[in-house]
């Protein structure tokens, strides 16, 4: 595949990212992410595919130094984050957050030119303030903006809501933005709309992104990446051509099964078992409990313990490819 | 059948439209209060009505119990009747009760031969200064002490802000105020008294200058903490609970996530946000500011409106009463309409109405 890309190309790398939430009442630690490698290059669209509870929404907030990390670093144009107040508000300008319910991520108070003026009037960056605002509203695709500064968030609709958030975003003109499920909210229109806009941010202005959704469809309209999530690591990674065409890993193949295909032959496979459980995460392949293909091994494969026993290495940041035993045996006997 | 592309017509339509919407879609300012305004009278025009009802059509005959204990002729009964104008039908004493409401005499005392409006003039005072310290200081504290604590909800200092609060929201108010009474200004084992029982002021010393004030606040400590105690967890709770219900919005992320400390959004995003319930709270208890007293104010003889009630209450001075009731209810009202009005500055939503 792609030889490793230098530093300079690099927006957002996590390395051996885990973070750990302390146990509660009756259970162990929770391992919400558990060793994830990740690159974001500089103005590509990563998508991080996953179910809900498979840590995506965690990796996110780590990103955006929302979360502190347990293990591993965050790395920003190569050098690794500062969690000093300082440092993180540094970094801050650089990398922001869009949430998902834009109506709750914009302070129901605060008018439309508060909130986009949040984050420069945080960062010191007050001059020409009404002139930023102006530019961020025009840039999010509110025209004109002059009309939205005194309206107040309840007064807008989700998709008017969401672009307000976008605004605030690109007020700060951060070189990431990290966007955890930032159309699920949003009626099927709007949602084009809203991804639309992402794209163009994207050629425009260089923008790099990491959109966290469970949408197949999402990624394959806006992603040049994909990364799929599972129970705490990534399990598939690679073009969005490469993952969402030619699924390698059993899980990959499952998400992608059950979306509707029209043909007579569809038939999708519909995961069975347990959904995954970060504060018990299984041993060997922490997919085998639930992987279709391990329950139909042969007796042999399954005698010698290859899913269930030996531990899974986790993907390199930029290979694509997927983490699963059985790939790697087939592909072994085959060469 | 229609065809599906006049059904798809109106959704074609440009959403732009829906942004342009004219502004004066919204309530103007005046027609706002006004109708605030109007609700305000017919409440006060009820409570005439409740407060007429309440004290003259009692069961029991205010003569005979004026009179109780003592030897008087039925002849005597009647003039007292007459003096007292209870020999009156029903429909004229509440004109005459309204027409003296409406002229700001709210009435005429039995007992003192006072209108009750110069007697409630001459006590408000004493009742504002001990009212507005306890409660100025119970918001503060209740607050202050809410905020913090709904902001590590669950953490050590909450719960003991939260338990000492709520054991003294359940203390009965005379209770209390007995028992501090008892330590503080009669003194119980080695320790001695060091505040005045009761009263509002030392006769002995002149009634001006800083000596005065100074006398005048000894007498106010007892009272108004006892107030304070009582008083203060309700701001604890609701602020408290408030904080809690905003902690979880995500507008509260995208702050931190544009680079606000933790302190700069509590103080910035949550407590304003988290502090409208608590305004309609403290609305709501200004207006009965002028009436919780009475029970501090008869345990500490405290010289205001809540004492003026008790004793009226004693005798009974019906008119007095009424009018006492006309003013707290009035008080109420007010306040109510004040809260509305402010509720529209404070959050936009209720400006969008």
């Amino acid at each position: 595949m792609t030889g490793r890309p230098d530093e300079s190309s690099t927006a957002l790398e996590v390395r051996d990212l885990s973070v750990v939430y302390p146990a509660a009442r009756g259970r162990g630690p929770a391992r919400a992410v558990d060793g994830v490698n990740l690159r974001i290059g500089k103005g590509e669209i990563v998508a991080l595919i996953g179910e809900s509870g498979c840590g995506k929404s965690t990796l996110a907030r780590t990103l955006v130094g929302l979360v502190r990390p347990t293990g591993g670093e965050v790395l920003h144009e190569g050098t690794a984050l500062d969690y000093s107040a300082r440092g993180l508000k540094r970094y801050r300008r650089h990398t922001q957050l869009v949430l998902q319910d834009p109506g709750g991520a914009l302070n129901p108070k605060q008018n439309v030119y508060d909130a986009v003026a949040l984050g420069p009037r945080l960062h010191g960056l007050t001059e020409d303030l009404p002139l930023t605002v102006h530019d961020a509203l025009a840039r999010a695709g509110l025209r004109p903006p002059e009309q939205y500064f005194d309206r107040y968030p309840h007064e807008l609709s989700g998709g008017q809501q969401q672009r307000v958030v976008i605004a605030g975003v690109l007020a700060l003109n951060p070189s990431v933005i990290v966007a955890d499920e930032p159309v699920a909210s949003l009626d099927a229109s709007v949602r084009g709309e809203i991804l639309k806009l992402i794209l163009r941010l994207r050629d425009d202005l260089g923008l790099s992104a990491l959109v966290v959704s469970h949408d197949l469809g999402l990624a394959w309209n806006i992603a040049d990446r994909v990364a799929v999530m599972y129970l705490g690591r990534v399990v598939e990674q690679g073009t969005v051509e490469e993952v969402l065409l030619r699924p390698q890993h059993p899980y990959t193949r499952a998400l992608l099964s059950v979306v509707p295909t029209g043909a007579d032959d569809w038939r999708p496979t519909l995961l069975a078992g347990e959904p995954p459980d970060p504060t018990a995460i299984p041993a060997g392949c922490r997919f085998h409990p639930r992987c279709g293909r391990w329950a139909d091994a042969d007796p042999d494969t399954r005698a010698a313990g290859a899913c269930d026993r030996r531990t899974l290495p986790v993907l390199a940041p930029d290979t694509s490819g997927a983490a699963c035993h059985l790939l790697t045996s087939s592909h072994l006997e085959n060469a | 059948m229609s065809s599906p592309a006049t059904v798809a017509g109106p959704a074609l339509e440009p959403p732009a439209a829906a942004t342009r919407r004219p502004r004066t879609a919204r309530m103007p300012w005046a027609r706002y209060v006004a109708g605030k305004l109007a609700a305000a009278v017919v409440s006060f025009a009820v409570t005439l009505v409740i407060g007429f009802v309440l004290f003259n059509m009692m069961p029991s005959d205010p003569v005979r119990t004026m009179t109780r204990g003592r030897p008087v002729s039925q002849a005597e009964l009647v003039r007292l009747r007459v003096q007292l104008g209870l020999d009156k039908p029903v429909w004229q004493r509440f004109l005459d009760f309204v027409n003296d409401t409406l002229h700001g005499r709210l009435g005429y005392s039995w007992e003192y031969q006072r209108s009750v409006a110069s007697l409630t003039m001459s006590r408000i005072g004493p009742t504002l200064l001990l009212m507005g310290t306890s409660f100025v200081i119970s918001v503060l504290l209740g607050l202050w002490l809410g905020q913090r604590s709904g902001w590590r909800a669950g953490s050590l200092f909450d719960r003991i802000t939260s338990s000492t609060a709520l054991t003294l929201w359940s203390v009965p108010t005379f209770w209390l105020g007995m028992i501090l009474l008892m330590v503080c200004s009669v003194g119980i084992g080695p320790i001695h008294g060091f505040l005045p029982a009761g009263g509002m002021s030392d006769p002995s010393l002149p009634q001006s200058g800083l000596r005065h004030y100074v006398d005048v606040a000894r007498h106010l400590v007892l009272p108004a903490l006892t107030m304070i105690l009582v008083v203060y967890a309700q701001y604890v709770t609701i602020m408290r609970s408030s904080i809690i219900e905003e902690i979880g919005s995500p507008y509260l992320l995208t702050a931190r996530a544009k680079g606000l400390t933790d302190d700069n959004v509590r103080r910035r995003h949550a407590v304003p946000n988290a502090l409208l319930p608590s305004v309609t709270m403290i609305f709501m208890h200004l207006g009965t500011l002028i009436s919780g007293a009475v029970t501090v104010e008869a345990v500490f003889s405290w010289p205001g409106l809540g004492d003026l009630t008790y004793e009226a209450l004693k005798i009974p001075d019906l008119p007095l009463l009424q009018g006492t009731f006309i003013v707290f209810s009035a008080s109420v009202i007010l306040m109510n309409l004040l809260a509305d009005l402010a509720y529209r500055f404070l959050d936009p939503r209720v400006r969008a109405q």
